[in-house]
């Protein structure tokens, strides 16, 4: 029976139901740096192993997510024999506040590092306010 | 009856040895389990096939040019930069958790290599360095006669 070494009991469900994903693959969190700077926040993102296909950026309501194909290497007459690291997809996600512009997000990846500018809306870099001495 | 037991007695003349030797080994198993893999960077995966190995390492964000490679008899040697992105005036890090620096790593592989042979590709962030075995050192195969 191939179904001995999984659990015959039923499996009780979280509340609230966590989404899951249809592919058993593990899914890693990517590194990532931050950066602002007058006109825009830079998020940069280490994913090894993606290409600018199986990069997919979304933004809705004010999360941004990221996530991140990767297909496992694998090498005709080669057996893995020694391994430190493994491969999965990766998977993030980002709150936005409401001072970045929806319609000019760029997105560039190169070298398995994702470079995702984020330009500041208009009326947000207008709006400086003036202290004035007493 | 009373010979027997005392034998049973011997068996467990130093319980306190056998606690130890337990404990040593729950140690050592949750030891283990903190540490997954080595430290080393970067972190390499290893294959093997009957004309050498394929080693792989995910070094994403590196300049190709500024990455050496050198094949030295059995080892293999990394080392290269990652440099970090200098920020201009009134520009500020809200997150940084990318590591940036200078890396060196060597690998001691199981025979020799060609070092003419050896090729290197980077690729979306991975490395992928095949290394041939030395023709003379490859197994030879021995055919047995059947009589």
């Amino acid at each position: 029976m191939d179904t001995e070494d999984k659990d015959l009991i039923k499996q009780q469900a979280q509340a609230p139901v966590e989404a899951e994903r249809t592919r058993t693959r593990k899914v890693y969190v990517p590194r990532a740096d931050i950066y602002e700077t007058k006109e825009t926040i830079v998020l940069i993102t280490d994913m090894a192993g993606v290409d600018e296909k199986s990069i997919d950026i979304t933004l809705e309501k004010n999360v941004l997510t990221i996530s991140g194909a990767v297909e496992p290497l694998s090498f005709k007459d080669y057996s893995m024999v020694y391994a430190e690291y493994d491969t999965g997809d990766y998977q993030r996600a980002f709150t936005i506040s409401n001072e970045v512009d929806r319609e000019k997000i760029e997105a560039k990846v190169k070298n398995g590092v994702l470079r995702v500018i984020l330009h500041k809306a208009e009326q947000v870099k207008a709006r400086k306010i003036a202290i004035k001495a007493a | 009856m009373f010979g027997p037991g005392i034998w049973r007695l011997g068996r467990i003349a130093d319980p306190f040895a056998e606690v130890q030797r337990l404990q040593r080994e729950m140690n050592r198993l949750f030891s283990g389990a903190t540490e997954l893999y080595a430290h080393d960077f970067p972190a390499v995966n290893v294959w093997r096939g009957e004309n050498g190995a394929i080693v792989t390492a995910e070094l994403p964000g590196i300049d190709p040019a500024k990455l050496d490679i050198s094949v030295v008899g059995d080892s293999l040697t990394l080392t290269g930069i990652r440099e970090l992105e200098p920020l201009k005036e009134g520009e500020s890090y809200h997150r940084q958790e990318r590591t940036y620096g200078r890396f060196a790593r060597t690998l001691q592989l199981p025979f020799q290599m060609d070092a003419a042979k050896v090729e290197a590709k980077y690729e979306k962030g991975t490395l992928q360095i095949t290394l041939p075995r030395v023709e003379a050192e490859k197994p030879k195969k021995i055919s047995i006669k059947v009589e």
